[in-house]
């Protein structure tokens, strides 16, 4: 039977995407996984997969059109199969808007009104659920079923709505008033991706209490394991100082399950897995790319995934996969000599790791003797609601014994 | 693949398991000289001779207690209780030894009966003999329990319980016999029991059924088709084991389920479904589970009142209209 692909939701935040690129045609046969279509959310552009075989039956936006996500883009069935889009739930002509065309002011959505007056909002269970994956608050949502309960139906409605008049972004932080820019000045359109890192960012900073502690780590042993072990390996499976990082700090979470935990309002989630997000700088922007259960992959697989993963993100393909799920990040700075510095905490994690470089330094040995030795700086950001100093601390003591006895990352 | 009757469908399965097998027998009131109350098995007499088609007094305990005396001694017995309604004559022959004693002697004993019967209204038989009492032998542990809706499952699931070492109540629904369908032909055709069939695929709702009730749903889903409403329809074919898993998989997908069967609404396989849908496929739900079910009376002898009272197209197509909100 024929199914409808969607605009997939790639973060808790993404809205809508643009399609870049359909790399399938009407007519294609397309296996499961089979990459048929370029996405591009402000973060990143994104393959997105069929999620069955069957034959690429209609496409319904065009390469360049942005669309909320949920919204149908394709659908996929049987080569002989009738398609009835509107039984489908197809019931919109896809929006006209081509690439680049500015959208017309539109005026704002009309507010509906709410389920109900007082009490208990009654959703079914579906759509309640509907409303958590996209998002939606459902107090802004009308309910057509028994009661003015809110139904499935309800929700795809207010999809529809919004699709036709986009909600608008809250509106942004008052900043002082700029002039036109004068002359001499070049003038630069804000990306959608600066756009999203600095509303992440500024809301991160702004709503969670950031406390920082800085460790200075003994390096000598960690780096001179890592000699041993890339003499071992060919030219391409070398393992990085970020991945010695990577799985420290997995070691270190496994230990203190609350500093791998989100900020969910009233509520803390301990994730189970250790998915750690690693920072990858691109020139639109900064994307977070997971490797996920690093606390159970030998540090030869990690090192793996992050080449493979890096790669993925520079060539500005990576997918929906490869974004989602992080419960714990790790900025490195190191590879442009920076020293030190603190990082933003991720949202809704608890926490962010700031690597600096690993630098020559004098040391004063046990014996009083001064020497030369390798030390790294590292600062963990925590957010105060999850976490206090004592638990942050206690956190960087287990990373930080982690590199130095190095043994430990290859256990 | 031959096109045959219902009855003709366990009728040859009965037939082939015999050949096959020696030790299966059959017993039961009529079922030789006369060849079957439904003349399922009419000129088994003749063909297997006295030894293995043994009319049985009309005392209903006695059928199913020799059965199980057989069934522990060795042999593989399908014993026939004329109707569902006299079952309740042997029922502690039924629940509390038949479907028992495997448990009850630490698993040294294994007791093969088949129980054969008929079930179901719409004959005019009157409130007495026109009952769907399959969830009270489903309620057991020990028994298995199925009911077929089709020639095909009939012959493969009667096979199945002949050659199943576990005591199976097999129920034939008495308006089933004459409804023809494509039946294979091959001897070692075997239908699992426990294993519920998608038997129409669909993704607005979710119809669940069986037996008699799933020729009802299927038509329904014929009738809804030409309003637009892609109903699937589900086949319990087994109450015991019963298997849910294609029915969550399908409300995953539609998020409305109706379940639909002969019996009273209060207590029975409708609120077993729904129970079970509600405990694994909660958050898939849009709208509450409804029942459609034989009206809470004793069925009634007169024509109308009796169909009044059995759950008809009708009401399908209007349950599926209510949980689509239409």
């Amino acid at each position: 039977m024929a199914e409808v692909i969607t605009m997939p939701k790639l973060g808790f935040d993404m809205a809508e995407g643009t399609l870049i690129e359909w790399v399938k045609g009407e007519g294609d046969e397309v296996g499961e996984d089979d990459v048929i279509a370029i996405i591009e959310t402000d973060k990143a552009s994104v393959e997105v997969p069929a999620l069955r075989s069957g034959v690429l039956r209609a496409l319904l936006v065009k390469e360049g059109q942005t669309v909320p996500v949920g919204q149908p883009i394709a659908i996929i069935g049987a080569a002989d199969e009738e398609i009835d889009l509107e039984a489908l739930g197809v019931t919109e002509a896809a929006p006209e808007a081509e690439a680049g065309e500015v959208e017309e002011a539109v005026a704002p959505p009309p507010e509906a009104p709410p389920a109900v007056e007082r009490g208990r909002l009654a959703v079914s269970p579906v759509a309640r659920r509907m409303a958590e994956e996209l998002g939606i608050d459902l107090t802004r949502v009308r309910g057509t079923g028994p009661n003015g309960r809110i139904i499935k139906r309800d929700i795809e409605a207010y999809l529809r709505e919004m699709e036709k008049a986009p909600e608008k972004a809250p509106p942004p932080i008052p900043t002082p008033s700029h002039a036109p820019a004068p002359e001499g000045i070049q003038v630069e359109p804000m990306t959608p991706m600066r756009e999203t890192i600095g509303r992440r960012m500024v809301e991160s900073k702004q709503q969670a209490p950031h406390f920082y502690i800085t460790y200075e780590i003994d390096m000598e042993a960690a780096m001179a394991l890592r000699q041993e072990l890339n003499a071992l390996l060919p030219e391409d499976e070398r393992i990085s100082v970020n991945d010695l990082v990577i799985k420290a700090a997995a070691i270190a979470l496994r230990e203190f399950p609350r500093l791998n935990a989100s900020f969910a309002g009233d509520e803390i989630h301990i994730h189970e897995q250790v998915n750690i997000g690693i920072a990858v700088a691109r020139e639109v922007g900064l994307v977070t790319a997971v490797i996920r259960d690093c606390d159970r992959k030998p540090l030869a697989q990690i090192a793996r995934e992050a080449r493979e993963l890096v790669r993925r993100v520079r060539e500005g393909r990576m997918r929906p996969d490869d974004m989602v799920g992080s419960t714990f990040t790790i900025s490195n700075l190191g590879m442009f000599g920076v020293e030190e510095f603190a990082a933003i905490i991720n949202p809704p994690q608890a926490a962010i790791l700031a690597v600096g470089a690993v630098r020559r330094v004098p040391v004063v040995t046990e014996d009083g003797e001064l020497a030369v030795g390798a030390r790294m700086k590292v600062t963990i950001s925590a957010d105060h609601r999850v976490t206090d100093g004592a638990e942050a601390a206690r956190f960087m003591q287990a990373f930080k014994r982690a590199l130095e006895e190095p043994l430990r990352l290859v256990l | 693949m031959a096109r045959m009757t219902f009855r003709e469908a366990i009728s040859q399965a009965l037939r082939e398991e015999m050949y096959r097998d020696e030790r299966v027998f059959i017993m039961g009131e009529e079922v030789g000289r006369w060849g079957g109350t439904y003349a399922v098995t009419r000129g088994f007499l003749d063909e297997f001779g006295e030894k293995r088609v043994r009319d049985t007094p009309i005392a209903e305990g006695v059928i199913v207690g020799a059965a199980a005396g057989a069934a522990i001694a060795g042999l593989r017995p399908v014993a026939e209780i004329m109707t569902i309604n006299f079952a309740f004559l042997a029922m502690d022959q039924i629940v509390n030894h038949v479907a028992k004693l495997h448990y009850m002697f630490d698993g040294q004993i294994t007791c093969p009966v088949v129980i054969r019967t008929v079930g179901g209204g719409g004959r005019q038989l009157g409130a007495s003999h026109s009952q769907s009492p399959d969830v009270v032998f489903a309620h057991f542990p020990g028994l298995k329990v199925v009911a077929p809706g089709t020639p095909a499952d009939a012959k493969g699931l009667l096979k199945a319980a002949i050659r199943e070492d576990d005591p199976v109540l097999f129920i034939e629904h008495a308006t089933l016999y004459q409804v023809r369908g494509e039946v294979p032909d091959d001897e070692d055709y075997l239908v699992p029991i426990g294993v519920s069939d998608v038997k129409r695929e669909g993704r607005d709702v979710t119809i669940v059924s069986y037996s008699k009730m799933l020729q009802i749903s299927l038509e329904a889903a014929e009738r809804l088709v030409q309003e637009g409403i892609e109903a699937e329809v589900i086949d319990l074919r087994s109450l015991r084991p019963l298997d849910t898993r294609p029915i969550i998989e399908s409300v995953q997908r539609t998020n409305r389920v109706v379940v639909v069967e002969e019996g009273w609404r209060s207590y029975g396989v409708g609120a077993e479904i729904a129970s079970r849908v509600m405990e694994l496929a909660f958050d898939s739900l849009d709208a509450p589970v409804r029942r459609v079910a034989q009206a809470e009376v004793p069925l009634p002898y007169n024509r109308r009142l009796e169909q009044m009272a059995l759950p008809q197209v009708d009401d399908v197509v209007r349950a599926v209209k209510d949980v689509l909100y239409l």
